[in-house]
């Protein structure tokens, strides 16, 4: 054994959507100019918005609640190992087999393998962040399985062969119109007398469903809550479709990021008021579904459950970044995010969008891998305001930026200019021929109030959209000095 | 009182005019103004673009120029946001605990103006006089970090003359972000685009707010399109009076020289 400690491992590329192929900046350049993805999301996050304010304003101890879910949250992550294994034991006890991934290929592998073990060719899915992130639906394709995504908006994307685009809403990007369209091309037997009404979408998705529903005989399933003490797993949902995946198949495999364990039943209290308010802005979510183990002639007699790491340990090993991981996933922070609800989900690159993906996503791969994505936030700090569980995300964002300068092994010329800029702003003297020097700017102005519109850059970034103050003869310290004779 | 005043780097660089009228406003109001000549910055700008460390000596060059000062006051809610959260942990950060602590101490002694005036000095009727339709932008930092709530509003709602209208959606991000206004030009002007709308929707001659960068970001849009609104800071409103309305109020283009 070396003496350098090389780091935990992060997730590793080439495998599942926690990777965009382009920066931030660059993708935004094109959603921000689909004026239709603009006014659906405009319109799906102001709605959001409004209810979850509404239904978390009638909770008198919200503040208390909240400090209870971020209290549990990271006395949890403090002894993960131990809950994890208590959960194994539970879980084994009642019945069920737990696998252990440490990332992405060994999650997929480990599935793929049970799936086949079945001899089915076909699953049904309850919609899971955690299979998306390590692509576990093209795994299963490359072994000849037909993955069916139940939940009615992860169908819609599956059938568009689209990606999803919001953590609790996966086509928010997409209006009725453009789902009805979506229907009629893909959907086999559907009416062609299909309208954009929201109930006659519904009903072509649920005939369309209820047949993949009977037929299977494996369902996949994520996890909201994963109860250590005695083997629980819970998933919450709104349609019902994930109750028809989690009771009906034979064999039910679950896919769960290691953190989403909580140590009791009663922590269940804390977050299953928390989660339907911040996600849904709904008092209470339609569906609860809670099972331990397998329960002989009811339900699926084969219960698998798989631990995924994928670089949640490296996450927890940095004690300033580690609350990233107390995300219940209810995005609440997606909906209020000025950034995001401009910008849209897929202009982060990853299965987890918006300020929570911004320092999730990073810190999953490894800061370099999705470097733009510290920067994608104004720090605006309405993301923190609204988390249920208080993770400070625009403390983290810097945190990662910081993380992101240090990680570079050649100068950058923005950072001589900032080294510059700080040489010159810890030294008076230097600071005002610094001063000094941005004040000749005023005669590119030619005695307008404002500079060219056309400046090199990096000025260009801003002068393209707006005007640049001339700046001033003199500074106001230079000026009060002279005044008061200092 | 004594007060210093932290003119900050912008305001000192680009719009002088803010710290002028910060320092007359506590003048008026019978109060000491010194401008300590050390100053320049907070050090917000290196530590939210990841450069935590060269920040250090920024912090370092602050804590030197403002001690021993009673009471320090900026026009500017993000520059004193930084001071209470972040110079302590970015020098903390790197190991220099000495400096930590005496940031933390001069931080519990610095104030962003409007709560210097309502919380400190107890006042909100400042004697200004405005004869202007004005609407104003409550910044994040202001908003969100400091919870200023609504003290811009009080001491807007007592300046004489001064017709204040509501800006819908006035909590939404201007879009500035610091060097997110550069780095994701686009976005940030997609929300500039928003708050623009917003502004104008009000009909207001001059839009307001606590933090002079947010305003030049607003105030760049505006005057890019020859909107005609204009953007001024809260101090140099509180700082007009009937007799001192300075000539360059009323006729000034969004973006101030």
């Amino acid at each position: 054994m070396t003496g350098v400690f090389l780091g935990l491992p992060t997730a590793p590329r080439g495998v599942g959507h926690l990777r965009g192929d382009r920066s931030f900046p660059d993708a935004a350049r094109d959603s921000l100019r689909d004026g239709q993805l603009r006014a659906n999301l405009g319109h799906a996050t102001a709605t959001i918005r409004g209810k979850r304010a509404a239904v978390v304003g009638e909770v008198p101890d919200w503040a208390e609640l909240r400090e209870a879910g971020r209290a549990i949250k990271a006395a949890t992550m403090a002894r993960l190992d131990d809950h994890l294994v208590a959960l194994e034991e539970q879980v084994t006890a009642r019945g069920g087999t737990v696998h252990w991934a440490r990332d992405a290929n060994e999650a997929n592998e480990i599935v793929t393998r049970l799936v086949q073990a079945t001899g089915a060719d076909e699953v049904v899915k309850v919609k899971s962040m955690a299979t998306q992130e390590i692509g576990l639906n093209e795994a299963l394709e490359a072994a000849g399985i037909a993955a069916h995504e139940t939940d009615l908006a992860e169908l819609i994307v599956q059938l568009g062969e689209d990606k999803p685009s919001h953590i609790l809403v996966p086509a928010i990007h997409k209006n009725r119109a453009e789902i009805r369209e979506i229907f009629l091309r893909t959907m086999p037997g559907v009416d062609p007398g299909l309208t954009d009404e929201p109930r006659k979408l519904a009903m072509a998705a649920r005939a369309h469903l209820r047949e993949r529903f009977l037929r299977a005989r494996v369902a996949i399933s994520g996890v909201n809550f994963a109860v250590a003490e005695t083997g629980t797993l819970s998933v919450v949902e709104s349609e019902g479709n994930g109750r028809m995946c989690l009771t009906l198949p034979q064999t039910l495999i679950t896919v769960m990021g290691i953190e989403k364990v909580v140590p009791t039943f009663r922590d269940l209290e804390v977050f299953l008021q928390l989660l339907p308010r911040s996600s849904t802005g709904e008092r209470m979510n339609p569906y609860t579904s809670l099972w331990t183990g397998v329960t002989p002639g009811d339900g699926p007699q084969e219960f698998h459950l798989v631990l995924v790491d994928n670089g949640r340990t490296a996450v927890l090993a940095d004690d300033a970044g580690r609350s990233a991981l107390h995300c219940i996933r209810c995005s609440a922070c997606l909906n209020v995010c000025p950034v995001y609800e401009r910008a849209g989900g897929h202009a982060y690159g990853s299965v987890y969008p918006g300020p929570i993906g911004a320092v999730l996503s990073p810190q999953l791969t490894g800061v370099e891998d999705n470097a733009s994505l510290p920067y994608a936030s104004s720090l605006c700090g309405a993301c923190y305001d609204v988390c249920p569980v208080a993770i400070d995300i625009p403390s983290i964002l810097v945190h990662l930026r910081g993380e992101h300068v240090e990680a570079q092994s050649r100068t950058t010329p923005e950072a001589v200019a900032f080294r510059a800029l700080s040489t010159a702003m810890s030294n008076p003297r230097l600071w005002r021929l610094a001063q000094r020097a941005a004040g000749l700017g005023r005669f590119l102005a030619r005695g307008r109030p404002t500079l060219p519109a056309v400046l090199p850059p990096p000025a260009s970034k801003w002068t393209r959209t707006r005007d640049l103050p001339t700046p001033p003869k003199e500074t106001f310290t230079q000026a009060w000095a002279r005044e008061h004779g200092s | 009182m004594k007060v210093a005043l932290f003119a900050t780097c912008l305001v000192d660089t680009m719009v002088p005019q803010v710290a002028r009228a910060t320092a007359a406003l506590l003048e008026r109001l019978g109060h000491e103004v010194v401008v300590p000549p050390g100053q320049s910055c907070c050090g917000q700008m290196h530590v939210n673009t990841g450069y935590r460390r060269e920040a250090v000596p920024i912090v370092a060059n602050h804590v030197r120029a403002f001690a021993g000062a009673e009471a320090i006051v900026a026009p500017s809610g993000s520059c004193v946001a930084s001071i209470h959260h972040q110079q302590a942990a970015v020098a903390r950060r790197a190991g220099e605990h000495g400096l930590a602590d005496e940031a933390a101490a001069l931080a519990g002694r610095t104030y962003e103006l409007s709560q210097f005036l309502v919380d400190v000095l107890d006042v909100t009727d400042v004697g200004a006089y405005y004869p202007h339709r004005v609407t104003y932008h409550p910044t994040c930092h202001s908003l969100r970090l400091l919870r200023v709530g609504d003290r811009p509003l009080q001491l807007l709602r007592a300046v004489r003359g001064l017709d204040l209208v509501e800006l819908p959606a006035a909590d939404q991000c201007c879009g500035f972000g610091g060097t997110f206004a550069v780095k994701n030009a686009e976005t940030s002007t997609a929300m500039l685009t928003d708050k623009m709308a917003n502004v104008l929707s009000t009909h207001a001659e001059v839009c307001t707010a606590g933090d002079a960068s947010c305003l030049m970001h607003i105030g760049g849009g505006l005057s890019r399109l020859r909107s005609g609104t204009r953007t001024v800071h809260l101090a140099e409103i509180l700082a007009s009076t009937e007799e001192a309305v300075s000539p360059d109020q009323s006729t000034r283009p969004a973006v101030s020289a």
